[in-house]
């Protein structure tokens, strides 16, 4: 039963990215010229970030309901657990999700013809990408008082980051204000470090260094959001 | 030995204009509930109940004061705590994406039980509350009822050593109202202490050896329904008022009541014993049924 709903929501969530790299990266960009390889190969990084980063934060909007309305959040709070379990193992079903669809684009995007190559760096980068965005889909599921509000959350800041964080153009064409905002959201780190690492160039370390600082202090939240939802 | 020390809970709330006030749940609550008896909390609506058993069952945290398992206090030995308790919510609080088996199962294996005990502690508690066919249907299917008589085998899965029952009974039939508290004095006979809320006053009076009642956050009354009943007066004289509506009073002596009853000129006087009921509705002065 859970197999099969989490098959349903994976395939219902991924329509959007994979309708974007046939019609961006398939269909218009074979015309797009980037000075460097096709669009498509351009591409296919900013979506495996996009994908995964919605994946991951929608995992746990359920978990909203399940502590607002239907209460069985009550069920892990009122066993003899560590309240650190009940965080870690929500978040690793997001990221075991976000992988699932990550690598069904990847072999979607091989079919179409992109060039990428998948380092263990770069499945460590997409990793931490579903991690940081579970804890933050975590945080906002464990504070959000209205299903409208986690709803806003997605068009409000998950829909800009999926176009804006150097997934479908890259960031240093814009100016210079907007350009540090751009680069202080994890988002932007994965997908730049993505599409270095799948071109084979050497990654920017501070990138992952970033994404680590993400993971870390997101982690910290829910682990004291967690405790203090059990006061 | 369950003990509430100075017990105090306040929420801060917004009214409409935004403006935030403090509003007083629980007020300077001190109890003490014995291992192995079944203690009962009555009270109307917005009493004070469910506030209560949510702090004894650490899900949410006193503002004020302390709760004590033996020597465990519930600020800091939590984990220990929930090892001994299990806990029937008011509010149905089942994962509704998985079936009725995997509910049970999920809390099995929360509570840290082993594979082979799981198994057959389920289908013997399914059993017992004729849901066995049921196990692989989605716990949205059940009907309400079927739901609550879940909820309370499920949290006696892990033989926990104290029980909280916030509304056990609501909206059951009388044949099942009746076999979960067969279900509830079979556990008090294995040794688990109880604790209850209720609406029902014939629930109180028919399992509680104790009951404590409250309004508006304060403990008002705490003694065995006997107790409280021939304490209030054990004769009742009920009455029809000009405007419809049922009064009664509360005689200490047979003797008075009578007296009483043959002076009154209204229609359809009743004598009878009192009951928790009459003494429920003397100290809140309101009535919890209707
Ligand atoms: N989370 C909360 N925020 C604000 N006020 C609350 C909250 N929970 C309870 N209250 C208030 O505290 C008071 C006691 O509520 P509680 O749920 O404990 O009553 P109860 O005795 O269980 O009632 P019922 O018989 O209806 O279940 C009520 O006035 C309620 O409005
Ligand atoms: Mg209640």
């Amino acid at each position: 039963m859970l197999k099969h709903r989490m098959i349903k929501f994976i395939l219902s969530r991924m329509v959007a990215p994979i309708l974007y790299l046939v019609a961006f990266g398939w269909g218009l960009g074979r015309s797009i010229n980037t000075g460097s390889g096709s669009y498509l190969d351009f591409l296919v990084p900013g979506i495996l970030a996009l994908n995964s980063m919605n994946i991951a934060f929608n995992s746990l909007s359920p978990l909203h309901g399940e502590r607002v309305y239907h209460k069985s959040i009550e069920e892990y709070f009122t066993a003899p657990i560590n309240p650190l379990s009940f965080v870690i193992g929500k978040i690793l079903a997001a990221i075991l999700r976000g992988m699932i669809s990550s690598a069904i684009i990847i072999v979607l995007a091989y079919l179409f013809g992109a060039n990428f190559m998948i380092t263990p760096l770069f499945l460590l980068v997409l990793i931490l990408n579903c991690a940081i965005f579970a804890e933050i889909g975590f945080y906002a599921a464990m504070t959000i008082d209205s299903y409208e509000d986690m709803g806003r959350f997605n068009t409000y800041i998950l829909m800009p980051m999926s176009f804006l964080c150097g997934t479908f153009f890259s960031p240093d064409k814009l100016p210079k204000l907007f350009y540090y905002f751009i680069h202080a959201l994890p988002l932007t780190h994965t997908s730049l470090l993505l599409r270095e690492i799948g071109r084979g160039a050497p990654p920017e370390l501070l990138s992952v260094l970033v994404l680590l600082l993400y993971t870390a202090v997101c982690f910290w939240l829910c682990a004291r959001v967690t405790k203090k939802a059990q006061q | 030995m369950l003990r509430l020390e100075n017990v105090r809970k306040t929420f801060l709330y917004k009214n409409a204009k935004g403006k935030e006030s403090t509003k007083v749940a629980v007020d300077n609550m001190n109890l003490r509930i014995d291992d192995g008896e079944i203690f009962g909390l009555l009270g109307p609506n917005g009493a004070g109940k469910t506030t209560i058993i949510k702090m004894l069952t650490m899900l949410s945290r006193p503002t004020k004061g302390n709760i004590y398992y033996g020597k465990l206090n519930t600020r800091n030995d939590a984990q220990a705590i929930k090892k001994l308790i299990g806990v029937v919510p008011q509010h149905i609080n089942f994962d509704q994406d998985l079936t009725v088996g995997e509910n049970m199962q999920l809390h099995g294996r929360l509570h840290h039980m082993p594979r082979k005990d799981r198994e057959q502690c389920i289908s013997e508690m399914l059993r017992y509350v004729e849901l066995s066919e049921r196990v692989n249907d989605s716990v949205r299917a059940l009907s309400g009822g079927m739901k609550r008589r879940l909820l309370i085998v499920r949290a006696l899965m892990h033989k926990p050593s104290i029980l909280f029952l916030d509304e056990p009974t609501v909206a059951l039939d009388p044949q099942v109202r009746r076999r979960i508290w067969d279900l509830i004095r079979k556990m008090h006979k294995a040794g688990v202490t109880i604790v209850l809320t209720t609406h029902y006053i014939e629930e109180a009076e028919a399992l509680c050896d104790r009951v404590a009642i409250i309004n508006k956050g304060k403990l008002i009354a705490l003694d065995t329904p006997k107790a409280l009943q021939e304490k209030i007066g054990s004769y009742a004289v009920e009455w029809d008022k000009e405007n419809g509506e049922r009064e009664f009073k509360i005689f200490h002596s047979k003797e008075q009541a009578k007296a009483f009853a043959n002076n009154l000129s209204q229609q359809n006087i009743l004598r009878r014993r009192s009951n928790l009921e009459d003494v429920f509705v003397e100290l809140t002065g309101r009535k919890v049924n209707s």
